[in-house]
């Protein structure tokens, strides 16, 4: 697949901020500072188009407020949460408000949503690109009202001084502003003071719902454009290394409305042996799909099974020479060689979907030299260059058209499913929509690769704990879609991808840990590994701090009080401004909390118990603390487990849009629940064994738990919360059924037959 | 041809009869608030009202249309007190599940206008929500069943309103 030869930087570079007037209406955006237009006025580089925003905003002489979001709109309600931090800070009207989501062109900069960064990476510009339009709406009412700038406030879209008030509107209508803020001068500004906030950390509906509620909103599956016609693909046996030998359509060329086929030639070489399928309807794609036959050529993994892949990551996990240090504290080696006790366990998790709802997708129209992609897509500045390289132009004759997506989950961060429309639409030289039927979909999923964890805990004679091992094996998706990605090893010998071992850097003060990360080759080789909902964490945690509670039991201390003990925040735990202040104390905060709530160490009935389980969000530069513990009932009989309860406690710092903060965490924790206890597959002859619901399980209605989910109340910078909610689900439901029955679990998901067998 | 009522417009298709009712819905009608998901009537992105009963439009063929009476989220006319209360509730998150959620929903408050919890559970446990957000639906639902009294009542938007458009691509 594509490689990014050099990193690109995802954090937003040095950037001016212009407000100017264009047209009848007022427009605030940034524009990069080092440019040959940086001498120009602002309202001149406005008119001209050259600003180059994660967010640009508009007031027109209605007053009406637009802010353009880039950040795609999965279900997170990203757009009002990134409002709401502008307006707040502009001292808008909230009603005259709208988002719209944009569609990609360079000038707009880096485009993804991932990795939960979206607020925490926007929150302190978009507070002072607001509170730089505040300014300059109050200087231009000052002139107008004829009074001091210092007496001015604004409040409700008007600037008010004193008993006099002039609105946005009517300062729009009348002045002529121009202005540029250095990206110095910007960062003066600090976000407002939290008291006296109206919008941010307030009550609000999500702009996004109401359409979602009447079947308008608008997805990339709805697209429709004139002329098009419908495709649909045949997925070749292996990923990589398929040809197409020879095609028989014998039997849909009788069918009505069969257009033909096409055989697809990338030169991505991301599809490889790809046969898309015609039709002027697209059941009628369906159907001619089924009726034709395609003889392969498939590559080397066509036998590959979720065996061969566990055992190969088996392997790699006990050969101490394998993989890169992501973390070497104090000295491992030494550690083991004198330890008086050791234990040691390994952890697996098996294969995963997405299986976000919406079938992957896009719609492609080429249109007076341009390829036009009508899609929904999380990181469209990772595979625009991969489309343009496909149909044979450059980067910036192709736009993707964002829409509302039917899920995300990680599976949006690929775009790879843009190429078969691309090329279908540009063989036939006419519109494509093309759709992946739920099977296709589940086939060309970018899965959650397979896992192997191994964990060795050393003590000396006094029983203390001096040390932890750990390695951990797995399908890299960095690797292959983002190698720019991957930062050094500590010790520089080699690349490692931090996305799929973050996790394993914890905040417990050991003496002695190391870590080390081992891509699985074999996985590598046999699938595209993807970036999954809470991502390496999502898989990492069920390892750590599954193995906590053994080393916890192992030792005989409370596993609450025994975290405890080890959070004691001090040296590279001890945290730092901004993101991660007050460091491990935080995460000590969350748990003292938990324990208190959830009622730990209360005597419960027979076969019940409770788990706990810690985690750290995303990355350690991007801490979301959090504290879960599960309550569950086994049934020893049969093994089934029920989750009676999930608690959790949350720091994300300051909560800016708290329904949907909520939301998210209901979401993550369930998703927590449905990967720990109902989902999981098997890669079978190299490919995904369960493709759809009758074998594929996620969580239903009827399996939901009692939820408790609490934020604590600070006003610290905000993190991520779309994905850390669900990371420490998983591990305290293992620890749950090890205090309710003593059997460890260390196998996700978790089987009736091995909770059973363990008895 | 076939012949059958699509929220109270007549409508005709001479599409291939085994022809998902889905497909017809989208492409022919256009209306695209019924969504396609797992294609075998398991997750209720589809569901659709067939003479008042919840239906997969995704697995229904047109063949056994002719007469009937369908109704999609459009056919609710943004008016049906569950909608009200999706927000309120600010249950979908990226909402592609929900027209079938609310029209699994409502058929069930159509005939038992006061579910108890197990009943909402059974009756909505085959609509799957990818983003999980089934507390939130449960709430949504048990607030409007709450409300509604004891009275059963089938809930038919054309009754209060006056349209009497009864032209062939009229919904569109």
């Amino acid at each position: 697949m594509t490689r990014l030869n050099k990193t690109e930087k995802i954090e937003q570079s040095r950037r001016n901020f212009l407000i100017g007037t264009v047209g009848t209406g007022l427009v605030m955006a940034f524009a990069p500072a080092m440019t040959a237009f940086s001498s120009e006025s602002a309202a001149s580089a406005l008119n001209k188009k050259l600003f180059n925003p994660s967010v640009w905003f508009e007031i027109d002489q209605s007053g009406s407020i637009l802010i353009n979001v880039s950040r795609a709109e999965m279900g997170q309600h990203v757009g009002t949460a990134l409002a709401r931090i502008v307006a707040d800070e502009l001292g808008a009207d909230w009603n005259k408000v709208t988002i719209k989501h944009v569609d990609t062109d360079p000038k707009w900069g880096y485009m993804v949503t991932g990795g939960s960064w979206s607020v925490w990476q926007s929150y302190l510009p978009m507070s002072q690109a607001g509170a730089a339009g505040r300014t300059v709406l109050i200087e231009a009412a000052a002139k107008l009202l004829n009074v001091q700038t210092s007496d001015c406030k604004t409040h409700n879209s008007h600037v008010v001084c004193g008993d006099k008030s002039i609105s946005f509107a009517d300062i729009i209508s009348q002045g002529n502003i121009d202005r540029t803020f250095s990206a110095e001068e910007l960062a003066k500004f600090t976000p407002k003071d939290p008291k006296t906030r109206k919008l941010v950390s307030k009550p609000s509906n999500a702009l996004d719902i109401p359409a979602k509620t009447t079947g308008t909103a608008k997805y990339g599956i709805d697209v429709e454009i004139p002329g098009m016609v419908y495709a649909r693909p045949l997925i070749p046996p292996t990923r990589y290394g398929s040809k197409v030998l020879k095609v028989n359509d014998s039997q849909a060329i009788k069918m009505k409305g069969y257009l033909g086929y096409e055989i697809l030639q990338d030169p991505s070489n991301i599809l490889q042996g790809w046969v898309s399928v015609l039709a002027d309807t697209y059941y009628g794609a369906i159907k001619a799909a089924q009726a034709i036959k395609v003889e392969y050529q498939a590559g080397e993994t066509a036998n590959v099974s979720e065996q061969d892949l566990i055992n190969e990551g088996e392997k790699l996990v006990a050969d101490k020479s394998s993989g890169g240090r992501f973390v070497d504290h104090g000295d491992i080696d030494k550690t083991a060689a004198e330890a008086k006790k050791s234990i040691d366990s390994t952890y697996r998790t098996a294969s995963v979907l997405h299986f976000a709802l919406e079938p992957v997708n896009a719609a492609v129209e080429f249109k007076d030299g341009i390829c036009h992609v009508h899609t929904g897509n999380q990181w469209q500045s990772l595979f625009l260059p991969v489309v343009a390289k496909s149909v044979g132009l450059t980067d910036d004759k192709v736009i993707i058209h964002q829409y509302y997506l039917g899920g995300g989950f990680g599976r949006r961060l690929a775009g790879d499913y843009m190429l078969p429309a691309a090329l279908t639409a540009k063989a036939i030289g006419k519109p494509v929509k093309l759709v992946f039927t739920r099977e296709n979909d589940s086939r060309f999923d970018c899965i959650r690769s397979p896992s192997v964890q191994h964990f060795a805990a050393y003590w000396d004679g006094d029983n203390a704990l001096q040390g932890i091992e750990h390695a951990a094996a797995a399908g890299w998706p960095t690797l292959t879609m983002a190698p720019g990605f991957m930062p050094d090893s500590v010790d520089k010998k080699t690349k490692v991808d931090a996305f799929s071992i973050s996790g394993a850097d914890h905040w417990y003060s050991l003496n002695n840990h190391r870590v080390r990360a081992i891509n699985n080759t074999l996985a590598q080789k046999t699938f595209v590994p993807g970036w999954l909902r809470a991502v390496g964490p999502g898989w990492i945690a069920w390892g750590v701090e599954s193995f906590m509670d053994e080393v916890a039991h192992a030792q005989n201390t409370d596993p609450v009080d025994f975290r405890m003990n080890l959070l004691d925040a001090k040296g590279k735990n001890a945290g730092s401004a901004p993101v991660a202040v007050g460091g491990a104390k935080r995460l000590a905060h969350v748990l003292q909390e938990i324990k208190m709530k959830s009622g730990w160490g209360k005597t419960l009935p027979k076969n019940e118990g409770l788990g706990i389980a810690i985690a750290a969000g995303q990355e350690r530069n991007m801490p979301t603390w959090s504290a879960c513990v599960a309550h569950v009932k086994v049934d020893p009989k049969t093994g089934d487990v029920k989750v009676l309860k999930l608690t959790s406690v949350m720091d994300c710092g300051t909560v800016v849009h708290p329904d949907g903060a909520l939301a998210q965490t209901e979401g993550a924790m369930l998703w927590g629940l449905s990967l720990a206890l109902h989902e999981g597959t098997a890669i079978k002859d190299g490919q995904v064994a369960d493709t759809n619901l009758n074998s594929y399980t996620p969580l239903r209605m009827a399996d939901i738990p009692e939820l408790d989910i609490s934020f604590v109340e600070n006003t610290e910078a905000p993190t991520g919360l779309g994905e850390p909610g669900l990371i420490a689900v998983a591990p305290a439901i293992g620890n749950a059924i090890f205090n309710a029955v003593g059997a460890r679990l260390r196998d996700l998901p978790i089987t009736p037959k091995a909770v059973k067998a363990l008895i | 041809m076939i012949t059958f009522t699509l929220n109270g417009n007549k409508m005709s298709t001479d599409a291939p009869k085994d022809t998902p009712l889905l497909w017809i819905i989208r492409d022919e009608f256009g209306l695209k608030g019924t969504k396609f998901g797992c294609g075998i009537a398991m997750c209720g992105a589809c569901t659709v009202h067939f003479n008042g009963s919840p239906v997969r439009s995704c697995s229904l063929p047109i063949s056994a249309l002719d007469g009937s009476e369908i109704r999609t989220i459009e056919g609710l006319e943004n008016k049906h007190p569950l909608q009200k209360a999706w927000v309120e509730h600010q249950v979908p998150q990226c909402g592609y599940c929900q027209s079938g959620q609310i029209m699994q929903a409502s058929a069930l408050l159509a005939t038992n206008a006061n579910p108890s919890e197990a009943e909402i559970v059974e009756h909505m446990n085959g609509n799957l929500c990818r983003c999980m957000s089934y507390k939130r639906i449960k709430e949504a639902i048990k607030q409007v069943s709450s409300a509604s009294a004891s009275v059963v009542e089938i809930f038919d938007p054309k009754r209060e309103s006056i349209l009497e458009d009864n032209n062939e691509q009229g919904v569109v």
